[in-house]
């Protein structure tokens, strides 16, 4: 199971590549040096220096004593919110950007919804010299203000989309006609597990180090396996990244939080593997939420970095092989589990992430005590302070 | 031979360049739309390419995605495309442009036989490669429909080969790297794009991506098969209504004839 993708990037029937031909070549070329680079030394040892030295890696697994006592359960919390720039985003990013010095290429360019993305590819940009364009929906820059600035502040040019629904989806479009036109010196860094092969692959790879790092400092801590690795689901990165190492071992169920926002009955939501249907977008087939026509739903959801109709090829396919079982929480929920743990762990974590512990307080429930939990900590929330203000009425 | 077969026979005897003309389905409304195609070809156009609207056209520039976004929210539906090709098909060729979602929901299967019994002669899918469209090809060919795959100037002799050898009706060349949009000068890479693509294929070659205007039209006629103009057309027809969509074909069409 953890042999897949094929060649042409396939998990069964998902994944591939639904993309104009005009991007073939790149995604060739980009396929190739990722292959090579995995099988170089001086890469590996590169990344690992600015994984180490720069962005402060391996992250603590910290134990969430009152969280836990609090939900029925012992819980641990990957905590990737300590990461440089706040949230997994950066493991990514890295790794693409070695990959676009080695293309030689000279501008990167990036989607993002909550921002967190777009931070870390303008950091990255930045770090390593190159010209950086970062599209995001203008309806997020509003509900995100403070990540626009951060990314302006390192020198990025952030352009608003007023296409469409204004959010991740129409960011992601307006980047791909970006990259068709300038792809020979561009590199695209898509932000998530999504998008056409090789990049679903590539970024799992760049962020299974969560999982790696996370069941190596369990089983130094307590001598055995969680019974559940647990995390947010949009594009879903940081879940595959913690899902990954996890998936050969049997006994650890493996949890994806999708964005439930007012109630999966309520058709505003954004859960395609909870409620959706195989389709195609953004060049990869996978669980897609859409109408009879096959046009893409609108979607909802308190936080930004979910608020995606589409969702990575290989969540689609560990969700039909049963190896891991997605569920939707909504925004109150969320919302509920954010002030738990803000005020027993003293940790504000990102709403995206929220939903994770919401997930998790969930599962305690319905499976008993005593079980160990892993809980990926994505991102913290300095940047949902606004949000979160207003949702309890501080503003 | 289909329809497109038969229209190339007579341009090329005729030592000229067919016109391709593009409209999206339900822009500014649907039979609007339909009049505006009909209009098109009154006035020179060969060929309709006959646009499903879609809400993420990843090939679109501004002009076609404000179009397919209007005609979306006035509730066009992808039924009301097979109404289109109906009424067009009984006065010129009509293939549809479609992202492949919308054709993959209804499947392959029906898709192809709706489009085959509406009177269509084949469907051009961008976001489509050949690897991807097993069941397309199976779906199309079982009906005599033309799949009609791009060619980018970035793509190799390789691939061009591989869209030579599943391409029917004409291959469709992207003149440049970028999304759909009138454009001041036509890429000088289409030209070479267009040779490299006939040592792959005997199948006729279009141009399409940044023509706009009779001038251009002859200097692409010049070198390719059919000279393929969109996003003209939907500014034509939101600026004009039909009678400036005829104008255009008209001046089109003298284009295609004049050769530059």
């Amino acid at each position: 199971m953890t042999a897949l993708p094929d060649a042409a990037g396939h998990w069964g029937p998902y994944g591939g590549r639904f993309v104009p031909e005009a991007l073939i070549a790149a995604l060739d070329q980009l396929a190739e040096e990722h292959e090579r680079a995995l099988h170089d030394e001086a890469f590996l040892a590169e990344l690992d220096d600015l994984q180490r030295n720069y962005a402060g890696r391996p992250t603590p697994l910290t134990e969430a004593k009152r969280f836990g006592a609090a939900i029925g359960a012992r819980v641990f919390l990957k905590r990737e919110d300590l990461a440089h720039t706040g949230s997994h985003k950066i493991n990514n990013v890295l790794g693409q950007a070695l990959l676009t010095k080695r293309m030689g290429k000279t501008r990167v360019i990036a989607e993002t919804g909550a921002g967190q993305h777009g931070v870390a590819t303008a950091t990255a940009a930045a770090l390593f010299g190159f010209e950086c364009t970062v599209y995001m929906g203008e309806e997020d820059t509003r509900r995100q203000a403070l990540n626009v600035a951060r990314m302006q502040l390192l020198g990025a040019e952030v352009i608003p989309v007023t296409t469409g629904t204004q959010t991740l989806k129409d960011a992601t479009n307006e980047a791909f006609r970006d990259w068709v036109a300038n792809v020979e010196t561009t590199h695209y860094a898509i932000g998530s597990v999504v998008g056409p092969h090789p990049f679903p692959m590539l970024v799992r790879d760049f962020q299974r180090i969560i999982g790696v790092e996370a069941r190596g400092q369990i089983l130094e801590r307590i001598g055995r396996l969680p019974d559940a690795a647990i995390a947010c689901v949009g594009g879903g990165s940081n879940a595959m990244g913690l899902f990954h190492r996890f998936i050969t071992d049997a006994e650890v169920q493996l949890i994806g939080c999708e964005a439930g926002g007012d109630g999966i009955e309520t058709g505003r939501h954004a859960a395609p593997l909870t409620i959706g249907s195989p389709g195609v977008l953004h060049g990869a087939r996978s669980y897609l939420m859409q109408d009879d026509d096959g046009q893409t739903l609108d979607t909802h959801s308190i936080s930004a970095g979910l608020d995606y109709p589409g969702v990575g090829p290989e969540h689609a396919w560990l969700r039909d092989e049963h190896r891991a079982v997605y569920r939707g929480v909504t925004d109150t929920d969320a919302m509920a589990a954010l002030e738990l743990l803000a005020r027993t762990e003293g940790i504000l974590c990102a709403i995206e992430s929220a939903h994770a512990f919401a997930g998790a307080q969930q599962w305690a429930a319905e499976n008993g005590p005593d079980k160990v939990i892993v809980i990926s900590c994505s991102g913290r929330g300095d940047k949902d302070v606004d949000t979160a203000a207003r949702w309890f009425s501080l503003l | 031979m289909t329809r497109i077969d038969e229209l190339f026979t007579t341009t090329r005897a005729a030592g000229r360049a067919a016109l391709v003309g593009y409209l999206p389905v339900g822009f500014p409304d649907v039979p609007t739309s339909i009049a505006a195609m009909i209009a098109m070809i009154d006035g020179g156009v060969d060929l309709v390419e006959v646009g499903v609207p879609y809400t993420d056209p990843g090939i679109d520039g501004p002009v076609i995605q404000v179009a397919v976004d209007l005609a979306l929210r006035a509730g066009t539906r992808v039924a009301h495309v097979f109404e289109a090709v109906e009424q067009v098909s009984a006065h010129a060729p009509a293939v549809v442009m479609g992202y492949w979602n919308p054709i993959e929901k209804l499947t392959p299967k029906v898709f192809a036989q709706r489009l085959k019994d509406a009177g269509g002669s084949g469907a051009i899918t961008p976001d489509l490669i050949p690897e991807e469209a097993g069941p397309w090809l199976d779906a199309a060919l079982q009906h005599d429909l033309d799949p009609i795959f791009l060619v980018a100037p970035s793509s190799t002799d390789a691939r061009l080969d591989v869209v030579g050898r599943t391409n029917r009706g004409f291959v469709y060349a992207a003149s440049t790297m970028g999304v759909t949009g009138t454009r001041d000068t036509v890429s000088n890479r289409a030209e070479e794009l267009v040779a490299r693509m006939r040592q792959h294929t005997t199948l006729p070659v279009g141009v399409g991506l940044g023509v706009s205007n009779g001038a251009q039209a002859a200097e692409v006629a010049g070198y390719a098969d059919a000279v393929i103009v969109g996003s003209a057309f939907v500014r034509a027809l939101q600026d004009g209504g039909a009678d400036a969509v005829r104008r255009l074909a008209e001046d089109l069409s003298e284009g295609v004839r004049r050769k530059a």
